[in-house]
């Protein structure tokens, strides 16, 4: 089935879309996603053979671990964000970028410096020890000056915006924006050691530090990961579906639900720790209450399904976006669970987290993100369809499979070592060592490293699809767009 | 701009008459169970909020009505456990180390608590199953003694530790770097006479000129035909256990410039019944004397 281009073409003309940013913004999703998936396939494997660090500083599981999260969650997911947001903002405002393709340039080549900076910077050795916000200060300093352009280019085109109203994508994108910023300023207030040195340390210390680390950790996940790409599958599900978006009304209540509610909930990454009591259960008890809010977006997405969801067996694109809002749903039933304490007291500092991480991570962010590069790629390059949906469904079953094994495999581990730890014998000993654990869960990460080879076989697959789309199909054949300058007779 | 409201034909909803690239949205009502699901939550946070420390204040927080807090329940189940320990500790503690080994109950509540102990202490350099490892750590797992294997000797070294500047009882012996006294070709003599020990020297005159270094500087450590001197801390070289390896090349670079491992005291950092477990599970662990 080839894709719609044209969507709707109204009877208005359309403005002139900046595209060529569009374009560069997805091969910098393609390309990043594949760094990602092999550093984290890299060190899965370092995990289960330890050999593979190769006695080399600059090889050491310590320093590629904030390669990989940084690749996929800021490198793979970010290009996707930026990308996706500019395309969807003047699509649905029926206006041209605010700021112009000298803007959109901008963006995209000084997030690709920030994403170099700081991959060099972890590799040789430079880091804040933060998670997730491992870059030092004069990156972080690039960074927030970047996105506050970011800001101003999307909050500009709303603005001139055509449509009397802001559609529901642009809500989560723009909340997205703003609340990353916040995070990012929030959490970097370090001081440099001295004049010129790339040193800093927190201005906060002890459990104020800790609790404003994963203030922004728990908020990235839940203003990076989860608003942002809610606001990518508000445009890409109803576009590829051809149907009209599930509920208006549920769309303002779990935006403003979510929104309220996912700040607050941080505090549950430090149950039982120096961490007051007092915000350890206003972690928990938020966290809970996010449940409903949070499947708002899964019920939003998979119900815009109703009435096409023959397209679920001849659109293996739309499989990819409606599988992601199922994970979606998943991993955020299970994050509340995660998140009450008597269940924290087993699954905390196990592999359940990384299980739980990566099922959001694999499951939403990438299918999300893949089910939109396939629709995105033929429509920006003007094509009349993908080259080749039988690759599609490929890459669709290895990564899923790549999935399972992953999850499955830190379901088992992280259980068994909760309860490995807490084992005690007749007599009132601990049952288990720390390395006895260790030993135990060996053959679990190599499963999961498996997974991870599958994960990425599956997006080599896309990469060549894609590539072969951009080359190999066949063009749009259409009349030029009203917008067009015509062609002097 | 037009904003007409439609009804939708598959499912005979009206949409709200917003469209924007092509994109409608229906008019659906929120799903009952939906709003009804958070509902229950918002209430069930409710009344946890209520019974456990929640909502901070100006002076102090919110403290829940059942006086619950995170620290009260650690030291109540720590309480729990060490009374639960507390008779069979104290009869260790009492105990003569030999009596430990003869008491049926004695020793089975011993090796239960010396393996914990050894797995969360000692494994990291001598091995889980007391094996030792390449370079210097010493198997415990066999009937050679460097510093003696009666539960006397055991319990002293694991007290105090060996060339640790932090217990001046540590047991203590050095090895003089011979690289700085004699020269390349008696070391490599010295090598060869102690590959003969073990019946593997290949050059008979030469294992002959390094009998006679060996017996000048090596005796008092290392006993007259290698057999060890565990006063010095001398370690056997008639066996064929070797700390940092037994090929002559190894020998002698040992010899040369010699490494000579370090053990912490356990002494204040482990309790003395935690120790003596800990001394007769090493004991029994394979040639205990």
């Amino acid at each position: 089935m080839a894709q719609s281009i044209a969507a709707t073409a109204g009877a208005r003309p359309a403005p002139g879309y900046v595209e060529d940013v569009i374009r560069a913004f997805i091969v910098a999703t393609v390309f990043w996603g594949v760094v990602g998936f092999l550093m984290g396939t890299t060190i899965a494997f370092q995990l289960a053979y330890p050999i593979l660090n190769l006695d080399l500083e600059w090889t050491t599981f310590g320093r590629l671990r904030p390669v990989h999260t940084s690749a996929v969650i800021f490198a793979f997911g970010g290009n996707a964000l930026l990308g996706t947001s500019l395309h969807v903002v003047q699509r649905t405002c029926r206006a041209r970028l605010f700021g112009g393709a000298e803007a959109g340039w901008f963006l995209f080549w000084g997030y690709q410096t920030f994403i170099v900076l700081a991959a060099l910077s972890y590799v040789m050795g430079y880091s804040q020890s933060k998670e997730y916000a491992e870059p030092e200060w004069f990156i972080d300093l690039f960074l927030t000056f970047v996105w506050v352009v970011y800001l101003v280019v999307f909050v500009g085109t709303i603005m001139k915006r055509e449509e009397p109203h802001i559609y529901v994508a642009n809500w989560f994108y723009l909340a997205f924006i703003v609340t990353i910023a916040m995070l990012h300023i929030g959490n970097n207030l370090t001081l440099p050691i001295a004049w010129g040195a790339s040193k800093s340390y927190q201005l906060s210390s002890g459990v104020q530090d800790a609790m404003i680390q994963w203030w922004y950790g728990h908020n990235a996940v839940g203003f990076f990961l989860t608003a942002g790409f809610l606001g990518m599958m508000y445009y890409f599900i109803p576009k590829q579906a051809e149907r009209p978006v599930y509920s208006y009304r549920l769309s303002i209540v779990h935006f403003w639900s979510l929104i309220f509610l996912y700040i607050w909930a941080g505090p549950h990454h430090l149950h039982y720790t120096a961490l007051p009591d007092w915000a350890q259960t206003l972690g928990m008890i938020f966290s809970v209450m996010l449940w409903m809010p949070s499947w708002g977006g899964m019920i939003n997405g998979i119900m815009t399904l109703s009435g096409a969801w023959d397209k679920l067996r001849t659109d293996p694109g739309l499989r990819f976006s409606v599988v992601a809002v199922a994970f979606y749903g998943m991993s955020t039933f299970e994050g509340p669970v995660m998140s009450v304490k008597a269940v924290n007291a087993l699954s905390h500092y196990t592999d359940w987290t990384v299980g739980h991480v990566h099922s959001g991570a694999m499951g939403w962010v990438g299918f999300i993100v893949f089910g939109a590069m396939y629709y995105l790629v033929p429509v920006l390059w003007k094509r009349r369809g993908l080259y080749s949906l039988k690759l599609v469904e490929w890459h669709f079953w290895i990564a899923t499979l790549g999935i399972v094994f992953y999850i499955t495999a830190m379901w088992v581990s992280g259980v068994m070592q909760g309860l490995m730890w807490r084992a005690y014998d007749e007599l009132g000993f601990l049952q288990y060592s720390f390395i006895e654990t260790v030993a135990a869960m060996h053959p679990y990460y190599v499963i999961r490293a498996l997974g991870g080879v599958l994960y990425l076989t599956g997006a080599l697959i896309m990469v060549y699809n894609l590539w072969k789309t951009v080359t190999h199909s066949e063009p749009v054949r259409q009349p030029a767009p009203a917008w067009r300058p015509q062609a002097a007779e | 701009m037009p904003t007409k409201i439609e009804k939708d034909a598959v499912t005979g909803k009206e949409t709200t008459g917003h469209e924007w690239d092509g994109i409608k949205e229906l008019n659906t009502p929120l799903p009952k169970w939906w709003l009804y699901i958070l509902y229950a939550t918002i209430a069930w946070s409710a009344v946890w909020a209520v019974l456990y420390p929640s909502f901070p204040g100006l002076s102090g927080h919110w403290r829940g009505t059942t006086g619950w807090t995170q620290r009260s329940a650690i030291v109540q189940q720590m309480q729990a456990v060490e009374a639960e320990r507390a008779p069979m500790l104290e009869r260790i503690r009492a105990a003569a180390l030999d009596e430990i080994r003869r008491d049926p109950d004695l020793l089975q509540y011993a090796m239960a608590g010396g393996r914990v102990a050894f797995a969360d202490n000692c494994a990291a350099c001598h091995g889980a199953g007391g094996e030792g490892r390449p370079g210097g750590f010493p198997n415990l797992a066999d009937d050679s003694w460097i510093w003696g294997g009666t539960l006397e000797d055991i319990h002293v070294t694991i007290r105090h530790g060996i060339r640790n500047t932090q217990d001046p009882e540590a047991r203590m012996s050095l090895m003089p770097a011979y690289g700085q006294i004699l020269s390349r070709q008696e070391i490599d003599d010295v090598a060869e006479h102690v590959l003969s020990l073990t019946g593997r020297s290949t050059d008979a005159a030469s294992a002959a000129r390094g009998a006679t270094i060996y017996t000048e500087q090596c005796v008092a450590c290392h006993g007259e035909r290698g057999e060890g001197v565990r006063a010095q801390g001398g370690p056997a070289l008639n066996d064929a256990i070797w700390l940092y390896g037994g090929a002559k090349r190894e020998i002698a670079a040992q010899i040369a410039n010699p490494r000579m491992g370090v053990m912490p005291p356990w002494q204040g950092r482990l309790d003395e019944a935690t120790i003596r477990m800990l001394t007769v599970y090493v004991h029994t662990l394979g040639g205990g004397e």
